[in-house]
């Protein structure tokens, strides 16, 4: 339909590379939703290359763009509203800028709310860089009654402006074309740049002067004045640092008298955008209802809304459930136990020893066989994630339980995350990076072990009617209240304390809704495999051959083991709670994966894990106060190897770790202890030991 | 318009069109709520305040969510639509 559309041939080959004769470095720029990864994914396709932002969590794509023997490079930048240092993705922006020196800037910008995203271009202008802008959803701009001239604009910014529908692959072509012209010929660009309100011009000048000569190479000091203004705090740190004692003195004595500065600068932008887009853009106030406006007096209305949110991660946890577990099972059965047999015969064939062929067998295949088992759900957790997500529902959810979130010191951002660790504990803990503050995303994470996971949910299952019988139910639903009150009471606690004074205001757009893309997607749940796989998995295998070796060494049984040996030593703790060491094993077990704990107890208590006989020998060897304690320990036992990996991945910090760990483990064998005695106290222990 | 009260973003209702007057709070709250189309002298609908949890907004053709402390620091001037409204 559209002879310019690009036409995706990657990956290309490093012949191909080599032979071009020109090579540039282009930033992709803009704010949150303007379709920029769809125009990321659409010139560079699997050319991708994703790696993470040198110490920081904020992922960073790279890819190739080739044409005609020019080579463009093509850098995503997080999307970000602004380059005052608010959040990692700002700050990354700018540091981009200043220190890669891309030889052009593409910048993104949603013509149907095109005031708020040219606040951005007033930021980029500052900067010393060519611009080029992209204006892409002109077809939800032109539904929602707003018409964008393109030339008008570019006439008024005096820089470039291409119309696109990204979505549609137009435009497209010609964006990356007119990005390479302005990056062979930087010298001619000289846009219209925005102004300081007038009241703080002067002020501007003179922080301006008292700068001069003092700032070091890629910072212009125009900027630096400007950011100073703002308040900007990583800049201010600097100029504080590095400047003359005198001279910083005098800009802060200046600065403090000129608080409200950062209205003037805000302003003074907004002043340059109503006069850009005054003549290019008709804005006609018809107060017609759009999609977005009908589909949110349900999504957000408080009893539809509610009922909604239901709704969808019902779906979410159906699909898991109907499409993950049989996957699941099919994989460890068809696909690991298969390569288990094979290459156990392979080995005894060729004569290796028993202990290496067990190990190489049960220790390091079964410990791919955790790894793999993670894939499906993660795969459809990741799916049904970015449909959400790329539809716009996602900040609609955040919107309904901010007020709930607010309870435990967070806010409807942190929601998702932890309601996603019903499902798995894992996605819980990557899905925290939706949260810009860093205190709000390690508080999320740290509460997130405490969600009961599915895997949890099944040893609750398996061991509540063993011992409860009729009442396993409501005993069921009730161990999963006191998790979720200890995550309260705890998220409250550390809201109080360490976190006191961190909190971080709830500020979110709430974006169009559209028709989710399936290449981003893909490419989203792809790329969050991929790094599960890279960091997480290779912790899982060793974790889990490393226990292997602790339960199977120095032989003649898991009763003789390390372990077991490592469980005896801590019987007199577990007098305290009525364990004895095969059940103080079990829970150690549980860290490998949580459901583990009914295989252990299986091997422990001498069955062959036939369900049936296990349930009757565990009623009989076990009272039920002990059982209370044992599960009340399981649910809020410290969390399993892969979220502890991925916890790890996702703080980059071994100190909070540890913190958690310890953190949970007292949780745990405090509520075991209190569960065990006051069960004991109200004679059930008792009456069923007799 | 200028011999109006000023009113906390919170205390509006639902449908209430307003510009805003004043922004309290730190600098940085001042610029993060810029970055997002809210400044001194922008144009806003209340979409929805249900009196408790988080306000909905729709300035400069951006919905925006707002925590009830963060617009408890949004001052806000009514304004009162040219236009009489049809049923009264």
């Amino acid at each position: 339909m559209n002879s310019r559309s690009i036409k995706n041939s990657q990956p290309r080959s490093a012949v191909e590379l080599e032979h071009a004769d020109k090579s540039f470095l282009v930033g992709l720029a803009g704010q949150p939703n303007v379709g920029k990864s769809t125009i990321f994914n659409l010139l560079t396709g699997l050319s991708q290359h994703v790696g993470n932002w040198p110490g920081k969590t904020v992922a960073r794509k790279e890819g190739l763009y080739i044409r005609s023997g020019v080579s463009m490079r093509i850098v995503d930048l997080p999307g970000a509203y602004s380059l005052t240092a608010n959040s990692d993705e700002e700050r990354i922006s700018r540091d981009f800028i200043l220190q890669n020196h891309p030889d052009v800037i593409v910048m993104v910008a949603d013509a149907s709310a095109l005031e708020r995203n040219l606040y951005l271009l007033a930021e980029l202008l500052m900067l010393p860089v060519p611009v080029v802008l992209g204006l892409n959803m002109m077809d939800v701009a032109e539904t929602q009654g707003i018409h964008v001239e393109a030339h008008v604009l570019e006439a008024a910014l005096g820089l470039p402006v291409i119309p696109l529908v990204a979505i549609r692959n137009q435009g497209v072509a010609e964006l990356i074309e007119v990005a390479e012209r302005l990056a062979r010929d930087p010298v001619g660009f000289q846009p219209v740049r925005p102004e300081i309100g007038a009241p703080h011009r002067d002020v501007l000048t003179r922080v301006r002067a008292l700068l001069d000569g003092h700032i070091p190479a890629p910072y212009p000091s125009d900027w630096v004045a400007l950011k100073l203004l703002e308040g900007d705090a990583e800049i201010t740190e600097r100029a504080r640092r590095s400047l003359p004692h005198t001279i910083w003195r005098r800009i802060e004595t200046l600065l403090g008298e000129h608080e409200d500065a950062i209205l003037d600068v805000a302003g003074g932008r907004y002043e340059w955008i109503d006069r850009m887009v005054h003549a290019a853009v008709r804005h006609p106030r018809l107060g017609q209802i759009s999609l977005t406006d009908r589909l949110d007096r349900f999504a957000v209305h408080p009893f539809w809304g509610l009922l909604i949110l239901l709704g969808v991660f019902g779906l979410l946890f159906w699909l898991t459930f109907a499409l993950a577990a049989p996957v699941q099972e099919w994989l460890d059965v068809a696909v690991i136990g298969r390569l288990q047999m094979r290459l156990a015969d392979a080995l005894v064939l060729a004569g290796a020893p028993s202990h290496v062929v067990n190990l190489l067998v049960d220790g390091v295949l079964g410990g791919v066989g955790i790894v793999l088992t993670f894939l499906p759900i993660l795969t459809i957790f990741f799916t049904v994630l970015a449909f959400f997500e790329d539809s716009g529902y996602l900040t609609r959810a955040a919107y309904m339980m901010d007020r709930f979130m607010h309870l435990v010191g967070l806010h409807g951002k942190s929601f998702l995350p932890l309601f996603l660790g019903f499902g798995c504990n894992v996605p819980a803990v990557m899905g925290a990076r939706v949260i810009e503050s860093r205190a709000g995303r390690l508080l999320t994470i740290l509460l997130a072990p405490l969600v009961p996971c599915s895997a949890r949910l099944v040893v609750l299952a398996f061991l509540a009617p063993v011992f409860f019988g009729k009442v396993a139910l409501p005993v069921s639903l009730g161990f999963v209240a006191l998790n979720i009150l200890v995550l309260v009471v705890v998220g409250v606690i550390l809201n109080h304390t360490l976190f006191r004074g961190r909190h971080t205001a709830f500020i979110m757009e709430l974006p169009l809704y559209h028709l989710p893309d399936a290449r981003t997607i893909g490419l989203f749940v792809w790329h969050n495999i991929r790094a599960f796989l890279r960091k997480a998995g290779s912790i899982i295998l060793l974790m889990s051959v490393l226990i292997w070796t602790l339960s199977h060494f120095p032989g003649d049984g898991i009763e003789q083991s390390y372990l077991a040996r490592f469980g005896r030593s801590l019987t007199p703790l577990g007098h305290l709670m009525g364990m004895d060491w095969r059940l103080l094993v079990a829970l150690l077990s549980s860290f490998i994966a949580k459901e583990n704990a009914i295989a252990t107890l299986g091997i422990l208590y001498g069955t062959n894990s036939e369900s049936e006989g296990l349930a009757e020998t565990l009623a009989t060897q076990i009272s039920a106060a002990t059982a209370l304690f044992f599960l009340a320990v399981i649910m809020l036992f410290v969390p399993c190897v892969a979220t502890v990996a991925v916890m790890y991945q996702e703080t980059g910090s071994w100190r909070w770790i540890l913190f958690s760990v310890i953190l949970l483990l007292t949780i745990a064998l405090s509520a075991g202890v209190l569960v065990y005695q006051g069960a004991y106290w109200l004679g059930i222990g008792i009456l069923l030991d007799a | 318009m200028s011999e109006q009260q000023s009113l906390q973003l919170d205390r509006t209702t639902t449908g209430t069109r307003a510009v805003v007057d004043r922004l309290l709070g730190s600098r940085n709250f001042a610029s993060r709520l810029a970055a997002m189309g809210l400044s001194v002298g922008a144009e806003i609908e209340v979409l929805q305040n249900r009196g408790k949890g988080p306000i909905l907004i729709l300035v400069r053709d951006t919905r925006i969510a707002l925590g009830r402390r963060e617009a408890m620091r949004i001052l806000v001037e009514q304004v009162h639509s040219e236009q009489p409204k049809h049923k009264e």
